[in-house]
């Protein structure tokens, strides 16, 4: 009859086994991982070299400033275009960033219901429709209505992609924070808006900050609503009634032609757009990162 | 088993008579009458009753699960923000009924300060911020008074001496014991009349349980304090009465002193001699 004492030291004599297999799958498994994340990189950093190798011949104050030259020349600039994007992201995150935020602080802080529920799934169904649709609707509603392209009809159209994706990661940003301090907040006797605007939402500010420019990005290179909206224009900006260019217009016209001196420009065109967001993107956050000095995210 | 189920109905109404005959001076701040609790419809707390005097602490003891923590919440309305928790019964401080439709939770809880189970200064403010945190956000902005009641409070949680130098400095830069005082000061600002703590010492090493147990102590002179605790030791320590629950029921509810040396419940008897916990 083997005692308990000697049932466990069979026991302990089994983690001795296959030492050596276990370590190698280990290993095995980290090469795997490795490799994965290396093959995901090679095309984002060889597009970023591609970007860059060609569009930086291009750039110069006038190809920055000018309006388009004739077509297959390779004179004039983009500037009209980059007036444009910046126009169109203004407009679009005035209009989708304070939707998008006050539907995701529904959503975390008085969401437990069923309209949230289905605001919920249909946010996130809006997500992932393609935004040439969105086009075509911005377009049917607002260009078809008034008879003409419009700014106002591209804004739209952005701050259609823009608002699910902030509702949708101010409402989990919210959920991060801690029960305890809306708890606290209560026990001082604060209002719930006072508890969520001025407790909740200062320790969500960084994950909020990061899904706004998410979107940002992902509306700066957005190039099928705005056929339909804005259509492009190589004159600078002369009121909300009228075609206006944007980067993702002014690169796609410029690589569909037939003109090296054309395709340049359009690297030229494309450089300066991962710019203008990389620019946004590292601005913003750097600005945050001063501003929340007290903030450490040191949730437990 | 059957000390379990007995029903302490009549126990526990000759025990709050015993209290109130012995010091019939002194007032009542705070009355629990028949509270339940039910989370959904399955009752948590069942049908308590207590009574709790100005200047004096009373401790609510009892294992874990057995609805103190539950009770507490409901003295400042805290279940409000749980939707499936339901509460019946009444709350009465000084002679309104916390419960009542024709109250304004959010006015009165400002009359219950409250300090939880762990820490929770709000991580973005600084000392001084999250002092003032209850009255900045409601509207207090006098520079003068904000300054007063902060080394007011400060001082009645024994953290002045250690901050007085860094009030900008972040709430969360602070030890765990601190952070913990901090919160009793945020509570204190206030100026509530009753302080309900829910553990405040359990997540602390015992010289931060210490210091908090001697703030305890000082306070008594000005509030009523209900604390919630495991630590039979301080409850001794620190309490006038204590309240010993049990799967929901008060099961009996002294002076402190009596309670552990006299108890009158078997099962309270078991509870306090550590034959289960």
């Amino acid at each position: 009859m083997s005692s308990i004492q000697n049932r466990r030291q069979e026991y302990r004599s089994l983690f001795k086994q296959n030492v050596a297999k276990r370590l190698l799958v280990d290993k095995i498994v980290r090469i795997i991982v490795f490799s994965c994340v290396i093959i995901a990189i090679i095309p984002l950093g060889s597009i970023l070299v591609e970007v860059f190798k060609n569009g930086i011949t291009a750039i110069s104050i006038e190809f920055l400033t000018d309006t388009p030259g004739s077509v297959g020349s390779g004179e004039g600039g983009i500037g009209p275009a980059i007036q444009g994007t910046l126009i169109i992201i203004g407009l679009s995150s005035l209009i989708g960033v304070p939707i998008g935020v006050m539907s995701g602080i529904f959503l975390s802080e008085y969401g437990d219901n069923k309209l949230a529920k289905s605001v919920r799934f249909f946010n996130d169904v809006f997500m992932e429709f393609p935004s040439i649709i969105l086009g075509i609707f911005a377009f049917l509603i607002i260009v078809l209505v008034l008879g003409h392209f419009s700014v106002w009809a591209g804004a739209f159209a952005l701050s259609l992609i823009m608002f699910p994706i902030v509702a949708r990661t101010t409402e989990e940003s919210l959920k991060m924070v801690p029960t305890t301090y809306r708890e606290a907040g209560t026990a001082l006797g604060l209002t719930k808006w006072i508890i969520t605007f001025r407790i909740v939402i200062s320790a969500a500010k960084s994950g909020m900050v990061t899904g706004i420019l998410l979107s940002v990005s992902r509306i700066g290179g957005e190039t099928a609503p705005l056929i339909m909206t804005i259509l492009g224009s190589s004159q600078f900006f002369s009121s909300m009634d009228t075609p206006m260019d944007a980067l993702p217009l002014r690169i796609w016209r410029l690589s569909l032609l037939p003109y090296d001196s054309a395709q340049l420009q359009g690297w030229g065109a494309a450089l300066v757009l991962i710019m203008i967001i990389l620019g946004i993107n590292l601005g913003i956050r750097y600005y945050f990162a001063n501003k929340k000095k007290y903030f450490l995210q040191k949730f437990d | 088993m059957t000390a379990l189920s007995t029903k302490p109905t009549d126990m526990e109404t000759s025990n709050l008579t015993n209290i109130d005959s012995k010091s019939a001076e002194s007032k009542y701040k705070m009355i629990a009458e028949n509270v339940t609790v039910s989370y959904d419809g399955i009752d948590a707390v069942k049908n308590v009753t207590m009574k709790f005097k100005e200047k004096s602490v009373t401790a609510l003891i009892g294992p874990s699960g057995c609805g103190k923590t539950t009770f507490l919440r409901c003295l400042n309305r805290m279940h409000d923000m749980t939707k499936n928790a339901k509460v019946t019964g009444k709350v009465m401080i000084d002679d309104i009924d916390l419960y009542s439709k024709d109250i304004d939770p959010i006015y009165h809880r400002r009359k219950v300060g409250m300090v939880f189970q762990k820490p929770n200064p709000f991580p973005t403010m600084s000392i001084f911020d999250n002092v003032t945190a209850g009255l900045r956000l409601n509207g207090i902005r006098d520079k003068r008074i904000l300054d007063e009641i902060v080394e007011d409070s400060l001082k009645m949680a024994y953290l002045w001496d250690e901050v007085k130098n860094d009030l900008k400095k972040s709430a969360i830069e602070l030890s765990g014991g601190q952070q913990q005082r901090l919160c009793i000061a945020r509570a204190l600002a206030i100026q509530p009349e009753v302080l309900l703590m829910d553990e405040p010492a359990s997540a602390l090493d015992p010289i931060a349980t210490q210091k908090i147990e001697e703030t305890i102590t000082e306070l008594k002179k000005d509030y009523a304090i209900i604390i919630v605790t495991h630590n039979m030791q301080q409850a001794i320590r620190v309490s006038d009465y204590t309240g010993f629950m049990y799967l929901g029921d008060l099961i009996e509810f002294r002076e402190t002193k009596k309670l552990f040396t006299d108890p009158k419940d078997e099962l309270t008897a078991k509870y306090v001699q550590g034959h289960f916990g």
